[in-house]
């Protein structure tokens, strides 16, 4: 019964945030947030619209400098770096190759004048591949990946519908193997049908290319699908924490009870 | 006409050397010294208003008229003719602001400001070309915030380049992109060759001449400083390549020059011509002849002596 | 080391959980306080009392899907004692993907997953190779009896008896040192309940460890090693 490996130790945390806070003049965006993501890991903020869920997001992914606070990566060049520390050659650098960020309307994330194919491709430009052929085919690999129809490759992103755009955004923020990926509502503006398939492919090429991810919704379903530990944020600071089924099945404070209790059931 | 050539003398006088004011020059020449002293970085000045709109040179002639002396011998050229208008009206402005020498000989200039094309006699060490440059942002079209292309340049970010040449080969199996072909100078800084066919991309790599490129409604000048390396960009299994034509030049019979067509009726009835005039002009007098040596274009092209 | 054959593999002490209702005035729930028990090896305990005294609770304390409120829950894992009320989050889902199993009435899994993949699932996450893990994916999906032509399409259209067929798969295709059954033959017909029966017994023989909650008797009598009233540790509201 035995032939199964045990004991694997446990690695060291892939993201460790510490005493985080970005103020907008006397406005709390977000405040004092700490937390650790593991590799493999998928961590689900959740919030309503104002928490200060996307500007932790922000933060996080260098997009905006907090106000106090660390965030301490493990990143594959440098080891473990202060991302906000990092000069912003290195942060872009490290944006470019280990990070990715699926934004929730596709129109942020992808660049609407040049073809899904190219929009997929970029990631291995911007690493420095110089082979067409090569990258031809690895973007009709990942098109096929994320189950888009590989001969519209060539269209522009504004000829496929916001389900697929949303795909394109995903394999394009896949494609160069990151370690980490941001996602802010990545299925918020799609409807509900399409919002679920979305969400599976999702969770399986999390798992498959064992990705850590922190995702961002106000969704609770999207947040007991996704992620396997939550953090719930009220004006700005995180008021529960754990694994995704104890916040969900046993929520303790007033305001995740509130946010639980909230959701439709069907 | 005396009173009015003498008013017109008289107008002349009231300008200082070559248009602009002294200021002003040392201002570009700064900027020129800032753009030779870092290849193919892109610097910002402060444009004036020139007596021609926008897009018909401004940069150009600020960059000329900022490095230009009496003993300079200039020519001007557009899309490889020195006869057209804008080229003959630029030419005059210096022959009247700056009192030069002007000429359509490629070996006699010393300065040749060129809209969109690099002359097919090889340059020499000593010459300056000046390039009139609509867009001086090779990223521009990709990537629409100045702040991020700035980052891209400073922080040598040149992904995005490809993806142009990556679509141009999703459409086409081929580079398409003919003029304006990007370039790395000196391994360094993506820049933009203005629009120049790509035929004469190579003629930039380890020129001798010095190239001055002025963008004056864009507010940027750049420069490829003498004998620094120039390379077009490409794929590894779609490299870099030139125009070529299977025609040679109708009048000289020139078979490495860059070619215009030229439609000559309804019928369908077209011939191939030397862009650049001068040289194709300067290979008739040799003695040289293409297929229709006899033809009226080849004997109109003597008007302008200015 | 020598009676490590023998040593609980879960361990309570004093537990006590209350649920505090912040929608209802911050109403207090006080379920139980001062709870102990252990299972050994090759027992099953099985969690009695009637509905609502907190068998499901303590069951979702076991597993650490609840939170506790005061008290421990040691759970062996990798040969060591591991205090599921102190664990961090990485501690506990390992503690779950290797050492603590559980079958709930309910199957709740990933839409559009195939079954075959489901039951794959546990023995994959634990670095079993692909076609060892299908080979016995395949056996167990058998010996339950689910037909085959079903085992390539997700469980989401399948009856209730077959979800939880699916479910017991997921939680018997590899042995976990501990299993906690949430009402686990509730929608099965005899014969199935028959088998479940017989996949717990041969558990228990090699050693593993049980917590059961089971409202059919016949189920009930034919695995129960012991009993546990959980009214008893019933809280003073």
């Amino acid at each position: 019964m035995n032939r199964e490996p045990e004991n694997v130790p446990e690695p060291a945390p892939l993201l460790q945030v510490d005493g985080l806070t970005r103020m907008f003049g006397h406005v709390t965006g977000c405040r004092d947030v700490s937390f650790e993501l593991h590799p493999g890991e998928i961590l689900g903020v959740v919030g309503e619209s104002g928490s200060g869920k996307t500007t932790l997001l922000r933060c996080l992914s260098g997009k905006l400098t907090p106000t106090a606070g660390a965030a301490v990566f493990d990143s594959r060049r440098h080891g473990p770096v202060n991302v906000f520390e990092l000069s912003e050659q290195d942060r872009r650098r490290l944006q470019r190759e280990e990070w990715g960020f699926v934004h929730q309307n596709p129109r942020d994330g992808l660049r609407m004048r040049v073809s899904g194919g190219a929009n997929v491709a970029e990631p291995l430009m911007n690493l420095g591949d110089r082979h067409y052929g090569r990258m031809r085919q690895a973007t009709v690999d990942w098109l096929s990946r994320v189950e888009l129809d590989i001969g519209r490759v060539d269209d522009k992103p504004r000829n496929f519908s916001g389900g697929m755009q949303q795909r394109i955004q995903i394999a394009r923020n896949l494609i160069h193997a990151p370690r980490l990926v941001f996602m802010d509502e990545p299925t918020g503006g799609l409807d509900v049908s399409v919002q679920a398939r979305l969400l599976d492919l999702l969770r399986e090429l999390v798992r498959d290319l064992d990705l850590s991810a922190i995702i961002v919704t106000h969704d609770m379903g999207v947040a007991r699908l996704m992620a396997d530990r939550l953090l719930v944020m009220k004006d700005g600071c995180v008021v529960e924490t754990g694994l995704t089924d104890q916040v969900l099945d046993d929520a303790h404070h007033a305001y995740t009870q509130l946010l639980v209790s909230s959701v439709l059931q069907i | 006409m005396s009173t009015l050539a003498d008013a017109s003398n008289r107008e002349t006088s009231l300008y200082n050397f070559a248009y602009l004011d002294e200021q002003t020059k040392r201002m570009i020449r700064r900027a020129i010294l800032k753009a030779i002293a870092i290849p193919g970085y892109q610097v910002p000045f402060g444009s004036r208003e020139m007596p021609v709109p926008y897009g018909w040179g401004t940069g150009g002639i600020q960059v000329t008229a900022a490095v230009i002396g009496p003993d300079d011998v200039f020519k001007c050229i557009d899309q490889g003719a020195d006869d057209t208008t804008n080229a003959v009206s630029i030419r005059r402005f210096f022959a009247r602001v700056a009192d030069v020498r002007t000429t359509e000989a490629t070996d006699e200039a010393t300065i040749i400001q060129s809209r969109h094309r690099i002359p097919e006699r090889p340059l020499e060490n000593g010459q300056i070309m000046v390039f009139q440059v609509p867009q001086p942002e090779p990223l521009r079209g990709l990537e629409p915030r100045e702040t991020e292309t700035r980052a891209m340049h400073a922080y040598e970010e040149y992904g995005l380049q490809y993806v142009s040449l990556y679509e141009n080969v999703s459409a086409y199996g081929r580079i398409a992109a003919t003029a304006g072909y990007p370039v790395m100078i000196d391994e360094r800084y993506l820049m933009s060759p203005s629009p120049i066919p790509k035929f004469d991309n190579p003629k930039m790599d380890m020129s001798p001449a010095l190239l001055l490129f002025g963008a004056g409604r864009e507010k940027r000048i750049y420069a490829v400083p003498p004998y620094t390396r120039v390379r077009s960009l490409d794929f590894e299994d779609y490299p870099f390549e030139t125009q070529t034509w299977e025609d040679a030049c109708a009048l000289c019979g020139a078979k490495d020059s860059y070619l215009d067509e030229v439609v000559l009726d309804d019928d369908d009835h077209r011939m191939f011509v030397c862009s650049d005039s001068s040289h194709c002009a300067t290979r008739r007098d040799a003695g040289f002849t293409g297929p229709m040596s006899g033809h009226e274009l080849a004997r109109g092209e003597d008007g302008d002596t200015a | 080391m020598s009676n490590d054959a023998t040593a609980p593999l879960i361990r309570v002490e004093g537990l006590a959980k209350r649920f505090t209702l912040h929608q209802h005035d911050a109403a207090r729930i006080n379920v139980f306080e001062g709870l102990d028990f252990e299972v050994r090896p090759g027992e099953c305990v099985v969690l009695a009392g009637p509905s609502g005294v907190g068998k499901s609770t303590l069951m979702r304390c076991l597993y650490g899907n609840y939170l506790v409120d005061c008290g421990h829950v040691l759970v062996r894992h990798d040969g060591r004692e591991v205090d599921l009320v102190s664990a961090t989050p990485q501690q506990i889902l390992g503690v779950r993907r290797r050492s603590l199993g559980y079958v709930s009435q309910f199957l709740r899994v990933i839409p559009r997953v195939p079954t075959l993949q489901l039951v794959m699932e546990p023995l994959l996450e634990n670095g079993v190779a692909a076609d060892e893990a299908e080979c016995r994916a395949r056996d167990m999906l058998g010996a339950l009896n689910l037909p085959e032509e079903h085992w390539g399409l997700p469980p989401a259209t399948f009856s209730g008896g077959e979800q939880q067929r699916v479910n017991i798969a997921r939680s018997f295709v590899r042995r976990y040192p501990i299993l906690l059954l949430d009402e686990p033959t509730a929608s099965l017909d005899a014969g199935n309940r028959e088998i479940v029966v017989r996949l717990i017994r041969e558990a228990l023989a090699e050693g593993a460890a049980m917590v059961g909650i089971f409202h059919d008797e016949d189920v009930r009598n034919a695995v129960a090693t012991r009993t546990f009233e959980v009214a008893q540790y019933r809280a003073a509201a």
